[in-house]
């Protein structure tokens, strides 16, 4: 399984060179989704300066303490500086936590956003979009990833806004306190943290590229085996699958390795650039003492201040990891975001109420752009028509369906109905005057009653009832432990196919559309429940135009129309009689099926004749 | 923090670098502590007797060591990583080894969006704790032990403060901890919910569109999407007092170390310089701490996860492995039910009752019923998908329940109502069962399954790709490459669960053709009376039990429901589609 991973869709990242502006651009687009907190931005901002300032204060503070009234010995006036410091104190801590508490309001929101529009975006894409893209790996791109911007917003914003501030702030104290020594010491600290980074950062982000990308591809395997563990299991696959996924695992360990082994020596270098500063202030300040240009009383406030300047720049070092892979997360989802959508009609006021005239005229169509699936199809189903499609598996037959419903966009000619080309309408319009019960029953997880109210989300228990009775589903839904409240597991996986194709039939009963179509929806559904449906199915599709496509032939004998279709194209079309009469490939196709019919009916002869001769014998 | 310490074990492999990082970063610590008091000798030895060389080399000496520091830092983060992300990979690598063990019902009660989330998102949280605390577990014991230490040599009178301050931090850090881990728990459970969804949203996209349910969608995402986002601010809104508590409770310790220790030096019992060194290693404290307290946030929330993964860790595959495995097992194909009933669950009714036949080797045995009737269920209960309730399913007179695994999979081949693809060629899927199986063969059994035709249509024949769960190829291409892949396989009892619903009539009976010229035992369930006719037994069940067997003859005779199926396939009894 999975065998060819590597060269999955995520391949085209590798190879691309990493580019500053990329950087720049998913920043500016993560701002843009921050902007829309402004006021919790703004506050949380205020805040953090507010408690940056209280935190300052405390030293000052204690300094007075100690050279007012310690060293005088006035206790009274101790006392009260205590209160002060006390109440400065709490005031920290309160700002601190609410700082804390408001940005961690700010960061879901903005990452419930990411999330919110990342899965709109997805309904807006094309089928086309779901058929290529391991389905792994765009839910890691709404989980793993966001999962990595969420993390730095909620732990990194304030650090980083108090860490510039205090940065700041001592960068103006030193100055004003020593202009030369500051110069000397910031010069060494800037350039040397720009320069480590420079060194280390085209890396890291690299290796969060590829991390993220090999998490994906991960996801993707993880996904794909779980979703078809049953056949893992039937064909004793586990040992293979295992390798596969060793694999996947060993190249995420390596990547993840490899960027965060880098992103890690940020903090030992910041680290290292803060001693530095240390043994500048002390060596080169010790110099300018010695040649009389400054106190040692500047010297140790230098000191502090350097330490205060590391503290801020360790925490932005240490940041700077979830930073890394948060871009790199971000990056993964604004890719997503710009798919490009579905193609759709401009909104229409009013939308038609549809009669049901269909009309292909000369349509060709192709998934992949090489291999055409249909060639030159030209078919008209007047309202209230019912049009049979018939012909060998794989030759086109459910193509004409997914055209009409307009999942795929056709590549030449023109689909109308009512004489309004499909392109001019608006899709959502257009599929709800469909009902469709297609090939692959897809049922969700969620209670028997809410599956078949998924036609019309607007139906009375009642009318779901009736909807379910109407397609013979409603008796076996009565024997279920809780009835219409059953609770089916992920795609109705603890119900057998038959049962899931009634409730899916039963979904398209309550959609009451205008046109029907009918895919082998009762391929799996034994043929005694499958008469009782298609009576009801006969009274559904009165007055509406129906589509049909069945194996069985003597189901679809009343048809108004069918259309003979193999390897893509219309080869006959007529009623039944009629082809029969042509004598062509339907006549074959339905002789053949009938073939079988009589030789059953001939064994029944057999039969009754072994009976009666066994009867003759008896008597005798 | 239970449930993570038992995952301890799994850095076992990993010992080496999670002993060599602490070691390196106390190195660093080392190098960071001894840069204070190079100062102190700069200042009082170079500064203060203007020595010039003295300032100069002690300078020298403070970048050596910083460059030391440096480099015992970058080990820790080499030496660290490496053991996070063996102990990440590998705990996946269990977790997937675990998921492959589970047996059909286990699978049956996992959700795949909860399953994927804990092997990525969860594992990730596991790692990342695992790197950080292999960084900061010696820098931040080490420093508050060593301030503590500082802080009583300095002064005893004053250092019985911290009696005070610890156990509040101490109770306060047990007391947010036992509140979060909850609530990080509803996380991740929400995480799986945002994944489920979205799973769902991925497979069902062709339903979702075809009833223009966009909107509702949005809206079912929108809840999960409110739930997640209240339920990470919740969390999270408590685990951010633990910072500010520290900060609070140290200052107020500091506060009264100025108090009392003000008092003292009122008193002529201490020096101000004193005081100040003694506030100094209070604070160095209170930067431990805050350190202590981002681990906290982080371990609360891998202990949520710690939990989920243990759970995966700890279910136990349903389907036991055979005690004592039969030996010397040739099986001929002979499949016997032995008064079988089954049932789902414990309080369920049953699926099965009594069922009993014999599939003689060669044989072609076909099930025929209602829509859930059980027949599926019975021809699951062959490779052991799950076990009897009650009697005995034999292969050769062995019960299923004493082959080895590897055994029985050899010895059953089964082609499932769902034909699950996976991405990859044709070639791959069709020797899925059987990857060394050569070309020939491959061609052979896709012959057999009438698939050979179609698949030398498409551009690439065989080498073509099938697109994820075979997304590009129609229903019945689909069945005919699992009916082949089920052929591969050789096995000597073929089992076919429905596996021709989509093909047309025509292409069914050539299958069946090709399925009666081979030797293997094949059992059959099937709605058409067509797919059955020619075979030697007959099943005919209903709500689970067998209530008519015989060839198509017999059962026309005997059998009154038989007889009803028969007819309401054939011309006269079928309803018809349409009035023309």
């Amino acid at each position: 399984m999975a065998q060819h991973r590597g060269g999955g869709p995520g391949a085209r990242f590798t190879g691309e060179k990493v580019r500053a502006k990329n950087t720049r651009q998913t920043l500016r687009r993560l701002w843009g989704y921050l902007r829309q907190q402004r006021a919790g931005l703004i506050a949380t901002a205020l805040l953090v300066a507010a408690s940056t300032l209280f935190m300052l204060a405390g030293p000052y503070l204690m300094g007075r303490a100690i050279d007012d009234y310690i060293i005088p010995g006035d206790l009274p006036g101790l006392a009260r500086i205590a209160a002060l410091m006390l109440i400065v104190y709490l005031a920290a801590a309160a700002l601190t936590w609410l700082q804390a508490y408001i940005m961690a309001g700010v960061a879901q929101r903005t990452v419930h956003h990411l999330r919110r529009d990342l899965f709109t975006k997805l309904q807006s894409l094309p089928l086309r979009f779901f058929d290529q893209r391991p389905h792994g790996d765009t839910m890691s791109r709404l989980t793993n990833d966001v999962e990595n911007i969420n993390q730095v917003l909620t732990e990194g914003t304030t650090q980083i806004v108090s860490g510039v501030l205090t940065a700041v702030g001592v960068i103006i104290l030193m100055l004003a306190l020593e202009p030369l020594l500051a110069i000397v010491t910031l010069a060494t600290t800037i350039a040397l943290t720009f320069g480590l980074n420079r060194f280390v950062g085209s890396r890291t982000r690299e290796g969060f590229r590829a991390q993220q990308k090999n998490l994906g591809t991960l996801n993707g395997i993880i996904e794909e085996t779980v979703t078809g563990q049953r056949v893992v299991k039937a064909y004793h696959q586990e040992p293979r699958v295992l390798a596969d996924f060793a694999a996947a695992n060993a190249e995420l360990r390596a990547a993840a390795t490899r960027a965060q082994t880098f992103a890690g020596l940020v903090g030992p270098m910041m680290n290292f650039v803060g001693n530095l500063s240390l043994a500048i202030v002390a060596g080169v300040g010790g110099w300018m003492v010695v040649d009389g240009r400054t106190t040692i009383g500047v010297i140790a406030s230098f000191i502090s201040y350097t330490r205060q300047f590391g503290r801020p720049l360790n925490e932005i070092a240490n940041l700077y990891n979830q930073l890394q892979s948060a871009l790199a997360g971000a990056e993964r989802v604004f890719e997503m975001l710009d798919e490009q959508p579905e193609i759709d009609a401009p909104e229409t006021s009013t939308p038609p109420a549809l009669r049901g005239d269909v009309r292909f005229t000369d349509v060709s169509f192709s998934y992949d752009g090489t291999v055409p699936v249909l060639k030159h199809v030209d078919l008209h189903a007047a309202p209230g028509q019912l049009v049979a499609l018939v012909g060998p598996t794989g030759a086109g037959k459910t193509t004409i369906i997914n055209l009409l419903t307009r999942f795929y966009e056709i590549d030449a000619g023109t689909i109308t109905i009512d004489g309004v080309d499909l392109r001019d309408m608006r899709k959502d319009d257009l599929r709800r005057q469909l009902g469709m019960v297609l090939q692959d029953t897809f049922l969700f997880a969620g209670t028997v009653m809410e599956n078949i109210r998924y036609g019309r989300l607007d139906a009375t228990d009642e009318e779901v009832h009736a909807a379910a009775g109407l397609a013979n589903a409603d008796a076996f839904i009565r024997r279920l432990p809780d009835g219409y409240a059953t609770e089916l597991a992920e795609r109705g996986g603890n119900f057998s196919q038959g049962q899931r194709q009634l409730l899916a039939i039963a979904r398209a009963v309550l959609a009451d559309p205008r046109i029907l179509i009918l895919d082998e929806a009762t391929s799996s559904v034994d043929t005694r429940t499958e008469k009782h449906i298609q009576e009801a199915m006969l009274r559904l599709m009165e007055g509406r135009t129906s589509f049909v496509i069945a194996h069985r032939l003597s189901t679809i004998r009343g048809a108004d129309q069918i259309l003979v279709i193999n390897h893509g194209e219309v080869v006959e079309r007529g009623t039944h009689a009629s082809l029969l009469e042509e004598d062509g490939f339907y006549a074959r196709l339905y002789a053949s099926q009938f073939k079988g019919d009589d030789e059953l009916a001939r064994e029944e002869e057999r039969a009754q004749i072994e009976e009666q001769e066994l009867l003759a014998a008896r008597e005798d | 923090m239970r449930a993570t310490r038992k995952l301890a074990n799994f850095l076992r492999p990993y010992r080496l670098w999670v002993i060599l990082a602490p070691l390196m970063m106390a190195l660093e610590v080392a190098m960071d502590l001894m840069q204070p008091r190079l100062m102190q000798r700069i200042i009082d030895q170079g500064i203060a007797t203007n020595d010039l060389d003295v300032v100069l080399r002690t300078g020298g000496l403070m970048v050596v060591l910083a460059l030391i520091g440096m480099a015992g830092g970058m080990l820790c983060g080499i030496f660290a990583i490496r053991a996070a992300q063996g102990f990440g990979a590998d705990l996946r690598g269990t977790l997937f080894g675990k998921v492959q063990q589970l047996s059909f019902s286990n699978l049956d009660r996992l959700e795949t969006g909860g399953l994927v989330t804990r092997l990525t998102n969860d594992v990730t949280q596991l790692t990342d704790v695992v790197a950080m605390l292999l960084r900061i577990m010696v820098r931040a014991p080490l420093l508050l032990v060593g301030s503590l230490v500082m802080a009583v040599l300095t002064s005893p009178q004053l250092a019985l403060l911290f009696l005070a301050l610890i156990p509040v931090i101490v109770v306060a850090i047990a007391l947010i901890f036992r509140r979060a881990y909850p609530l990080f728990k509803k996380v991740q459970e929400r995480l799986d919910r945002i994944n489920g969804v979205m799973q769902e949203n991925l497979a069902g996209v062709r339903v979702v569109k075809a009833f223009a349910r966009r909107d509702h969608e949005i809206g079912r995402f929108g809840r999960v999407n409110d739930a997640l986002r209240d339920a990470n601010m919740e969390a999270i809104r408590v685990v951010v007092i633990v910072m500010p508590i520290m900060m609070l409770t140290v200052n107020a310790g500091l506060v009264a170390a100025l108090w009392f220790g003000g008092v003292k030096v009122e008193q002529g019992d201490l020096h101000v310089g004193q005081l100040i060194a003694f506030i100094n290693y209070l604070l160095q404290s209170l930067f431990a701490l805050l350190m202590v307290s981002m681990l906290v946030i982080r371990f609360s929330r891998a202990e949520a996860s710690a939990e989920r993964v243990q759970e995966i860790l700890h279910s136990t595959p349903d389907i036991a492995p055979a005690a004592s495995p039969a030996t010397a097992f040739a099986p001929q194909g002979r499949v016997a039910f032995d008064h079988v009933s089954f049932r789902y669950g414990h309080d369920t009714d049953p699926v099965l009752r009594d069922v009993s036949f014999v599939a003689e080797p060669g044989s072609v045995v076909a099930i025929l019923g209602a829509t859930g009737s059980g027949k599926s269920t019975l021809v699951g209960l062959i490779p052991r998908f799950y076990d009897v309730t009650e009697g005995r399913v034999l292969i050769d007179g062995v019960d299923v329940r004493d082959l080895e695994e590897t055994t029985l999979r050899s010895t059953v081949a089964i082609a499932l109502q769902e034909s699950v693809l996976f991405s990859g060629t044709i070639r791959d899927n069709i020797r899925y069962g059987r990857p060394e199986a050569t070309d020939a063969e491959v061609i052979a059994a896709a012959t057999m399954a009438q698939a050979h035709p179609f698949i030398c249509d498409l551009p690439d024949g065989y080498d073509a790709k099938v697109g994820q769960r075979g997304v590009n190829l129609s229903g019945g291409q689909k069945q005919r490459i699992a009916i082949a892949r089920a052929l591969i396989m050789r096995a000597p009892v073929l089992i076919l669960d429905d596996s021709t619903s989509a093909v047309d009539v025509a292409t069914e009976r050539r299958i069946q053709e090709a399925l009666a010229t081979v030797e293997q035992t094949c059992i059959i369930v099937a709605q058409r009376i067509s797919a059955v006719v020619g075979a030697d037994t007959i099943l005919v069940l209903d709500d689970g039990r067998i209530i008519a067997h015989g060839t198509h003859a017999e059962l026309m005779e005997t059998s009154p429901v038989y007889r009803d199926i028969y007819e309401s396939q054939m011309e006269s009894g079928a309803v018809v589609y349409g009035t023309a």
